[in-house]
């Protein structure tokens, strides 16, 4: 690479003039529009032909991808290895299903014009205060974004004044995502017990069933995979993103020349669990439920070998490894469901072996050695 | 006078509507004033009734052997620590025992701790840029840019600590004593009034020992500076003025020849020094 200045451009546009941002925006927008084109426009039977299905998967992808970059701007650059991030992308989900489920309005089993089956199911007489507000659209997406962001605030908030961090915040936060898991299989929460919120219909108006929709949703969330990439780019190529990464390094030296480290690890922990129920937002309504399996501790594992995978501290290696290591699954589950796990176990013991700093560091290194290559033939010709 | 008037004019301003960072008073001399100083542990006096002034822009050298307090010293002047009696006055304005870390930090007292932790996978540029005095809240810090100012006054302390050619490498990749010298660059880029360095030569090799020598001088009449160094070659060096210090209080002060002739000082350090050498 190049030496480089801080730049001095205006932060949230500074992404836009590095070629990482450049190529990584060409390569996702290139593939919504090939598998858009290869869905609409090339007839049915034909190979190349796309269809709803694989669409609607792709789709589940790119949310997974926007949670794994999520996870990888605390941890990659912040040092703060999040076990329980699941928990964001879940309640995240949640504020998306219970928009849903208030859509659903009197078509539901019981008819019930406000109420959704469940709470009919269990002879409640009226819709919990926290249900309120979730029947307009705007409400229920501010609170995709604010739910998981004040959560993560309380949460970060006590967590990072006493500072813990390492292996302590890990642990806690596992535990986190634990609790809440406990706590929402229990009917008494108001969110639909172990079968959590399903049978949704409409999404702004918008048949969730029909095949334009899937595509709509696939293309909004390959948007917001570009926007929150481009926004944590944004953090980490700032003067708070080397705040981040000096704090990752030596965190009382940090705090030793001025800055208030806690501050900052709690603002970037929110944007990112923010970013988590963005993408658990865009989730539910592709998958078509949302259950307390999202909270379980096994999941947010998960979502950090994807990052570690992909390569961490690098964004797009969260992205790469989020999309590979899905697609596989989606694959191994087809072929030999037993061995998903052991083939997971296998992916991440080999890529751990063999490249330790992920696909994306196999990707640099290449790029390195073209780079040199060029440099080489070009002394030669001079 | 209207009544208006009468209340515009002040002949005194109190304390506390004075700015809190108002800027350092040296009029009377000293820009540090340590006065019968004490600290003590469950009963062990770590200091114990020091007296210690250090004049602005000079360059002072502590020296004593292990447990003299040189360290307890330090955490005092910085607010690390608490003394039990006694008063320790920045300029003689900032009374540093009413004051947190951080507060004194801002004040423009930088610390450079024994081993070097520099910011291994930011650039030396990096380094300084985030040691810089600045609005370290958070919006601030995201919305920075670089400004030409900014890298003007980089560029000048790359010059100093002599790491300009280095300045786009990781600091992780730099020697001991570059990291040494990057850390003393990144407390000038706060712009500090009085340095506080603790063994800078420690693990240096002769040269990289006569590079810190230069820049340490060559810091001195800008910034004061007090260099805590067990390094007997290096002290004798630099120092114009040397404080000996033995249990916690001042043994013995002056020119570093004087000092070395002084019996209590032969008989607690050097001399024991030389019998080892010996």
């Amino acid at each position: 690479m190049m030496p480089q200045l801080p730049s001095s451009r205006f932060w949230l546009t500074r992404p836009f003039g590095e070629r990482t941002t450049q190529v990584f925006l060409g390569v996702l927008f290139t593939a919504l529009l090939v598998v858009t084109v290869l869905h609409v426009a090339v007839p049915q039977g034909s190979p190349l032909h796309v269809n709803a299905y694989t669409v609607n998967l792709f789709g589940k992808y790119l949310s997974y991808a926007l949670l794994a970059v999520a996870v990888d701007l605390v941890w990659g650059y912040l040092g703060i290895l999040s076990l329980g991030h699941g928990a964001f992308f879940a309640i995240g989900g949640y504020a998306m299903g219970m928009y849903l489920m208030r859509q659903i309005g009197d078509r539901g089993t019981y008819g019930h014009p406000v109420l959704p089956d469940f709470m009919v199911f269990l002879n409640w007489e009226s819709l919990p205060w926290y249900w309120q507000g979730f029947d307009m659209a705007w409400f229920a997406f501010a609170m995709v974004l604010l739910a998981p962001g004040m959560l993560a605030l309380v949460f970060g908030f006590l967590a990072f004044r006493s500072r813990v961090t390492g292996v302590y915040l890990s642990i806690i936060t596992q535990a986190l995502t634990f609790a809440l898991m406990l706590a929402f299989f229990r009917n008494e929460m108001g969110f639909g017990g172990n079968n959590g919120l399903t049978d949704f219909r409409e999404l702004l108006g918008f048949n969730l069933r029909s095949n334009d929709t899937r595509l709509g949703l696939f293309l909004a969330t390959g948007v917001a995979l570009a926007m929150g990439y481009i926004l944590c780019r944004a953090i980490v190529t700032s003067k708070l993103g080397r705040v981040c990464v000096a704090t990752r390094d030596a965190e009382a030296r940090t705090r030793f020349i001025g800055y208030r480290v806690e501050r900052f690890q709690l603002f970037v922990f929110v944007v990112s669990a923010m970013l988590a129920g963005l993408a658990g937002a865009l989730y539910v309504p592709q998958v078509g439920i949302i259950n307390p399996s999202e909270f379980s501790p096994l999941f947010s594992i998960e979502i950090v070998l994807w990052v570690a995978l992909g390569g961490r501290a690098t964004l797009y290696g969260a992205v790469i490894g989020a999309i590979l290591v899905n697609y596989a699954k989606t694959i191994f589950t087809g072929v030999m469901p037993d061995a998903w796990l052991f083939a997971l176990g296998a992916m991440f013991v080999l890529v751990t072996v063999l490249l330790p700093k992920g696909v994306a560091g196999l990707l640099r290194k290449r790029r390195r050695a073209v780079e040199s290559d060029n440099a080489g033939t070009k002394e030669a010709i001079a | 006078m209207s009544l208006l008037q009468s209340f515009k004019t002040r002949d005194r301003v109190f304390e506390f509507m004075a700015p809190a960072a108002s800027p350092v008073d040296v009029r009377h001399g000293p820009i540090l004033y340590m006065e019968d100083v004490t600290v003590s542990f469950d009963g062990f006096k770590a200091i114990n009734k020091l007296n210690l002034t250090i004049d602005d822009g000079e360059l002072r050298c502590i020296i004593g052997p292990n447990g003299a307090g040189k360290t307890t010293m330090m955490d005092i002047i910085t607010g690390k620590t608490r003394p039990t009696e006694g008063s320790v006055w920045f300029g003689s304005r900032h009374n540093l025992l009413n004051m947190n870390e951080p507060e004194i930090a801002s004040l423009g007292i930088g610390r450079k701790f024994q081993k070097p932790t520099v910011f291994e996978a930011l650039s030396v540029f990096e380094n300084l840029e985030l040691a810089m005095a600045a609005d370290k809240r958070i919006f601030p810090t995201l919305t920075a840019r670089m400004t030409g100012e900014i890298k003007d006054r980089i560029d000048e302390v790359l010059e100093t600590i002599g790491l300009t050619q280095l300045r786009f490498q990781p600091a992780g990749i730099l020697s001991h004593g570059q990291k040494q010298w990057l850390e003393i660059g990144m407390l000038l880029m706060q712009r500090p009034r009085l340095l506080l360095v603790d063994e800078p030569v420690a693990g240096m090799t002769e040269q990289e020992m006569e590079r810190t020598a230069e820049l340490l001088t060559g810091l001195a009449g800008k910034q004061s500076v007090v260099v805590v160094e067990h390094d007997m070659g290096f002290v004798r060096s630099i120092a114009r003025k040397v404080t000996v210090l033995h249990q916690g209080s001042v043994l013995a002060e002056g020119s570093m020849d004087q000092v070395s002739c002084d019996p209590k000082v032969v008989e607690v350090y050097l001399g024991a020094d030389d019998e080892e050498a010996a």
